[in-house]
């Protein structure tokens, strides 16, 4: 808890106005966390003496930061126009198919999260897809079964 | 003749990334220049050299530099705010400028800071770019070690602080004034202008607001001289942009060319044409908000003016190709779903227009449209016109407003035949859209069980 708060007031320096640092800090509380529970924004708040309101206000703008449980590992494909346009939807359809659910949803076991994204800024190199934050360029649904066994392989999962 | 290239002239033979290797090709040499010149010559330099900002808008660079007041006339800090906030679907230039040449970023920053005076510099980057912040952070490490970001850079008497700020998704935040409320820890809803940022921005206090490409480029326009880079491109479109080309495409890529080439020198000459024996069928020349050319149209030429002529706009310089496989409708439809995505939700014709487009196209695409919805889309665009704080509206109807109107046999018969005439072939066919998950989900939240 201190540890997160020292973190925190590290970042607020940066800033000429503590409140600046929200965005830092609920991406470091995500850390933590590997989502925003109602702790993640009391101690946000404490931290840069704002209110939990205002802090869960701020996250549910943008998103990145997760207001409910995700997988140990996310699965993002972006499905805007030049994506599409060079097969974003049968990669999806490929990592459904492989990991048995459908966007929107997280594996039973909790290894995966798989969702669709808006334009990632990878059109020249799509279909993009972002496995824990990296750019995968492109991905075809033929290399979807290595990638979903990589990641059962690091979460221990079937 | 190869193509001449200005931002990655100096990665074109060796990495760059490392500060000694950008040294060793000439960096920080444009910062020594500037440091030893008055604020204001270095304003008249960017002035000479007609740059127009790289983001979408093109505005002269030099002329919103000269709209700060200036340290002696404002009693607050002066501050650059840095777009890296790069999500104009279509566009990926800023990204690359990012990973290659880190070093010439963080130099356009500081000459730019040094020119208006300002005491600290602020580098929006959009959260999921991850790896390009580490890079960033890196050039920027090295950087501070060497002393050319901190107190006393390069013992001239100028300081400045250069501070990365990682977004957390909102495509509203590279719009200027959604970008400030964001650095300032809101919800990057946009601002009313006036006052603009130039007298009232960060902490209300002056700002400059300058995209990634139009700040790499100062360093090339110091070492060049304002008026020489002046030359290259044509006429209120000097120097050279880097052009992201995607979609059905044969290269897909970013390609640095002068302003003034044709469409197709981009299209055909350089990405190879649309791939598979296929036919062009439209081109989005400015990233997903610019209305739309067709094939007809591939002679309009890569400037601002002549993309104005043509009823479009260079925007970011985002090129996206459109073979015959596309449906129009299905590309409205993918289209107004993003912007609704992204409405912020402060104006009401936004907020609520851009969920109107993309139910009234629904309707069309899955033919159950009436004969007087296509012009009620039309309607519903008119109404999001010029009506909102934030040009996102416009970049919802525009476009949209443009296939209908380049296009409207094929929306017509979508009404006619009670369907999709593309019968599930169209390449755009099935898409799923972050906004349609989002209430698949809503929905399974509220369903009751018996």
């Amino acid at each position: 808890m201190s540890e997160l708060r020292d973190e925190i007031h590290a970042v607020a320096r940066r800033y000429p106005a503590r409140r600046s640092a929200v965005i830092p800090a609920l991406r470091l509380a995500q850390e933590r966390y590997g989502w925003l529970p109602p702790e993640a924004f009391r101690e946000v708040a404490a931290a840069l003496d704002l209110t939990p309101a205002y802090c869960k206000s701020v996250a549910s703008f943008y998103d990145m930061f997760h207001l409910e449980p995700v997988g140990a590992h996310t699965v993002e494909i972006c499905t805007n126009v030049s994506c599409a346009l060079v097969g974003a939807q049968r990669t999806l359809e490929a990592f459904e198919r492989e990991l048995g659910i459908r966007a929107g949803e997280t594996t039973r076991d909790g290894a995966v999260s798989l969702r669709t994204i808006e334009c990632a800024g990878g059109c020249g190199w799509g279909p993009v897809v972002a496995v824990d934050h990296r750019y995968r360029e492109p991905v075809r649904p033929e290399d979807v079964p290595a990638i979903v066994g990589e990641l059962r392989r690091t979460t221990g999962g079937a | 003749m190869a193509p001449r290239h200005v931002v990655f002239e100096l990665a074109e033979s060796a990495d760059v990334t490392r500060l000694s290797d950008y040294e060793r090709a000439g960096g920080y040499e444009s910062l020594r220049k500037a440091l030893a010149m008055e604020p204001a010559q270095v304003i008249e330099e960017l002035l000479a050299s007609g740059l127009r900002g790289r983001g979408g808008a093109g505005f002269p660079m030099g002329r919103k530099a000269s709209f700060l007041p200036k340290p002696d006339q404002t009693p607050k800090p002066i501050y650059l705010a840095v777009n890296a906030d790069e999500s104009e679907p279509g566009t990926f230039k800023d990204r690359e400028i990012m990973l290659r040449v880190p070093h010439q970023v963080i130099e356009g920053i500081l000459i730019s800071s040094y020119a208006i005076q300002a005491r600290a510099a602020f580098v929006y980057i959009r959260g999921e770019y991850l790896t390009e912040y580490e890079v960033l952070r890196t050039a920027l490490e090295e950087a501070l070690d060497r002393g050319l970001v901190g107190a006393n850079i390069l013992g001239s008497g100028y300081s400045v602080t250069i501070v990365l700020h990682r977004g957390a998704g909102a495509y509203i935040c590279g719009e200027e004034t959604g970008l400030l409320e964001s650095l300032e820890g809101k919800r990057g809803q946009p601002r009313t202008k006036p006052p603009f940022p130039a007298i009232a921005g960060l902490y209300a206090a002056p700002t400059l607001i300058n995209n990634v490409e139009t700040l790499a480029t100062v360093p090339r326009i110091l070492a060049l001289g304002g008026e020489n880079y002046a030359k290259l491109g044509v006429e209120n479109s000097s120097g050279t942009r880097v052009f992201s080309l995607s979609g059905n495409v044969a290269r897909p890529g970013n390609y640095e060319l002068e302003l003034g080439m044709s469409l197709r020198d981009l299209i055909v000459g350089i990405g190879g044409g649309v791939p598979g024996g296929r036919q062009l069928k439209a081109v989005i020349p400015g990233g997903s908000s610019t209305p739309v050319l067709t094939a007809d149209e591939l002679d309009t030429r890569l400037d601002f003016d002549s993309m104005a002529r043509a009823g479009t706009m260079l925007g970011s310089g985002a090129v996206i190709v459109i073979d015959d496989r596309c449906c129009m409708v299905q590309l409205a439809l993918r289209v107004a779903q993003f912007y609704r995505h992204e409405s912020c939700g402060k104006c009401t014709p936004c907020r609520e227009g851009t969920r109107w487009m993309v139910e009234i196209i629904r309707r069309i695409e899955q033919g159950a449209a009436g004969q007087g919805e296509l012009d009620l889309l039309l309607n519903v665009c008119d109404r999001i016109l010029g009506r909102c704080l934030c040009p996102l509206g416009d970049a919802a109807a525009m476009p949209v407003a443009s296939y209908v109107a380049k296009f409207r046999s094929e929306f017509q018969r979508h009404i006619d035949e009670g369907g999709c005439p593309f019968r599930g072939t169209s390449s755009l066919e099935g898409v799923l859209a972050p906004v349609d998950e989002h209430h698949a989900r809503a929905r399974a939240r509220i369903e009751v069980p018996a």
